[in-house]
């Protein structure tokens, strides 16, 4: 498979609608894992990775899940290229910067994708729509199940799978939620549930992970500690955390209906109208207000059929996405005319935000109680 | 509370560092902590007031210069980068590991997924000890058949390991 491939279809994880798609955009399961008595890819010299990457890269390549994957060596792809694979979160922005000895394979649903020296020799990772930690999961484990038998993975009897970073040991798990909360933003409560989510052990990001900026009302929660717990006790603590949030976010959103509909009312208004008439827009502002229309979407204001452009604008409009699809390499006030014009062409038919079915909504809403809103 | 240096005066100065992951503390006159430059947090180690001048500096040389023999790598990189070398690392650097891990996790030992190989090998390992101490019964009780039988089985299970 090539790169125009990749890049002609979106993910699963766009397209999908999993459990709770209007809260849940994705879900994410990595295990990271090392040859044993072999120096990380971080330490290795550039001939000791090549040689690991040459043997594990066949191993990865003929699984079952990899017919007709993509597969190809990080200094084959351009940096736009590798961007584009970023803004998917099927790479990782350190895997990104890796050149000679590194490599990606993912299938051709982009629901898995394994990254070759990393920070670790194997970094596998399986996304799903909405909320499907537990489907994740077991992709990546039968993966790791079907490697194991082929490659000798380092692990110690009392410490687990041993891995570059100490914070990884054990499970060599990490596993993420990207949430879209402008509910719980706009009433102001988020930093309430991002300092009782970090209380409990788990971390809150922004979009492209760690030490990233929170826009668009997105956020990646994800478990923190690695050894002394089970991998189905992080997900199914993980996923109770999560679920409470989808809840709360609700309850924020018929707050905001009941006490604040003319705020509301008029961020989606406004975003409407910015969003179809500017000429030009940075990434930031535009994820924030596409964010709004999202809402906008979930409140009923527009046709449930506008869902699917929305989601797909939230990754098209990134920078490497533009550039990828203009085929010309953009500097930042142009890329902004492009993702304005972007905007308003996919935004043209779409309908004026309908107010009376909105006031509707939170009618039902009331009556019915706030916790009987999914 | 009396100086820990001199002690004849009472402590004035409550001093708490954090050493090679250990926390340390000393509790100092007046007169002692100006003596020992407390004054200074930057340019003072507990470690030399504690064992004498240079005392910090020499731990940190033997820790820094201890190297792991599969890849090379020494505590010195691993202050640097936060990453370690290779698996054997974690034997290597075992003893500073385990305060970081205690600190960083849930728990201290892993619960989760094996891997098949390391299945097998706990299964024989388990079949092995089994085995030793029945074969140390036998031969306490003076029964030399079953000790043969078992020395027997033994043999085979050494061979299975080391394929």
């Amino acid at each position: 498979m090539k790169f125009s491939n990749v890049m002609a279809t979106a993910g699963e994880w766009v397209r999908g609608e999993g459990p709770h798609y209007q809260v849940v955009i994705s879900s994410r399961v990595r295990l990271a894992r090392n040859l044993r008595n072999r120096a990380f890819p971080g330490w290795a010299k550039k001939a000791e990775r090549i040689s690991i990457l040459d043997l594990i890269r066949p191993r990865v390549e003929e699984l079952t899940e990899m017919q007709d994957s993509f597969s190809e060596s990080l200094q084959e792809l351009s940096a736009l290229e590798r961007q584009v694979l970023v803004e998917r979160h099927l790479i990782s922005r350190e895997h990104a910067a890796k050149g000679v000895g590194s490599a990606v394979v993912m299938n051709r649903r982009q629901t898995l994708s394994i990254m070759i020296n990393e920070e670790d020799h194997l970094r596998m990772q399986s996304i799903r729509s909405g909320l499907q930690l537990k489907q994740a999961f077991k992709l990546v484990d039968k993966i790791d199940s079907a490697l194991e038998s082929k490659l000798e993975f380092a692990y110690d009897q009392r410490l687990g799978y041993l891995t570059a970073c100490p914070t990884n040991v054990g499970t060599g798990m990490r596993a993420s939620a990207m949430l879209h909360l402008p509910g719980l933003v706009l009433s102001e409560l988020i930093n309430q549930v991002i300092q009782a989510v970090s209380k409990i052990g788990l971390a809150v990001r922004g979009l492209y992970g760690e030490g990233t900026e929170a826009m668009g009302n997105l956020f990646q929660i994800s478990n923190q500690t690695t050894l002394g717990e089970k991998e189905d006790e992080i997900i199914n603590r993980l996923s109770k955390v999560i679920e409470t949030i989808i809840e709360k976010e609700h309850d924020a959103r018929q707050v905001l209906l009941q006490k604040k509909s003319n705020t509301l009312w008029d961020q989606i208004g406004r975003a409407y109208g910015v969003l179809t008439y500017a000429h030009a827009m940075a990434s930031k502002e535009a994820l924030n207000l596409l964010s709004i229309i999202k809402l906008g979407v979930d409140l009923g204001a527009f046709p449930e059929d506008r869902r699917l452009p929305i989601d797909e604008l939230f990754i098209d409009i990134q920078p490497a996405h533009l550039q990828k699809s203009s085929q010309q390499k953009l500097n930042a006030e142009e890329r902004d005319h492009l993702r304005a014009q972007i905007i308003r062409e996919r935004l043209k038919l779409f309908p004026k935000p309908d107010i009376s079915k909105m006031a509707r909504e939170s009618g039902d809403g009331s009556t019915a109680g706030p916790s009987n809103n999914e | 509370m009396l100086c820990d240096v001199c002690k004849c005066n009472d402590a004035t100065v409550f001093l708490t560092q954090i050493l090679e992951g250990k926390m340390q503390k000393v509790n100092l006159c007046d007169a002692c902590s100006k003596e020992k430059g407390v004054q200074d947090p930057t340019g003072f180690a507990l470690a030399d007031l504690l064992l004498g001048i240079g005392a910090a500096e020499e731990i940190e040389k033997g820790a820094s210069t201890q190297k792991c023999p599969v890849c090379g790598f020494s505590q010195a990189d691993f202050k640097k980068t936060g990453r370690l070398g290779c698996s054997a690392c974690y034997v290597t650097f075992a003893e500073g590991l385990n305060t970081l891990l205690k600190a960083m996790h849930k728990g201290t030992e892993h619960v989760g997924k094996l891997p098949q190989r390391a299945h097998r090998a706990m299964e024989l390992n388990h079949r092995m000890r089994n085995l030793t101490e029945n074969l140390q019964k036998a031969v306490a009780e003076e029964n030399y058949e079953t000790a043969a039988s078992l020395r027997d089985q033994i043999k085979q299970l050494e061979s299975e390991i080391a394929t």
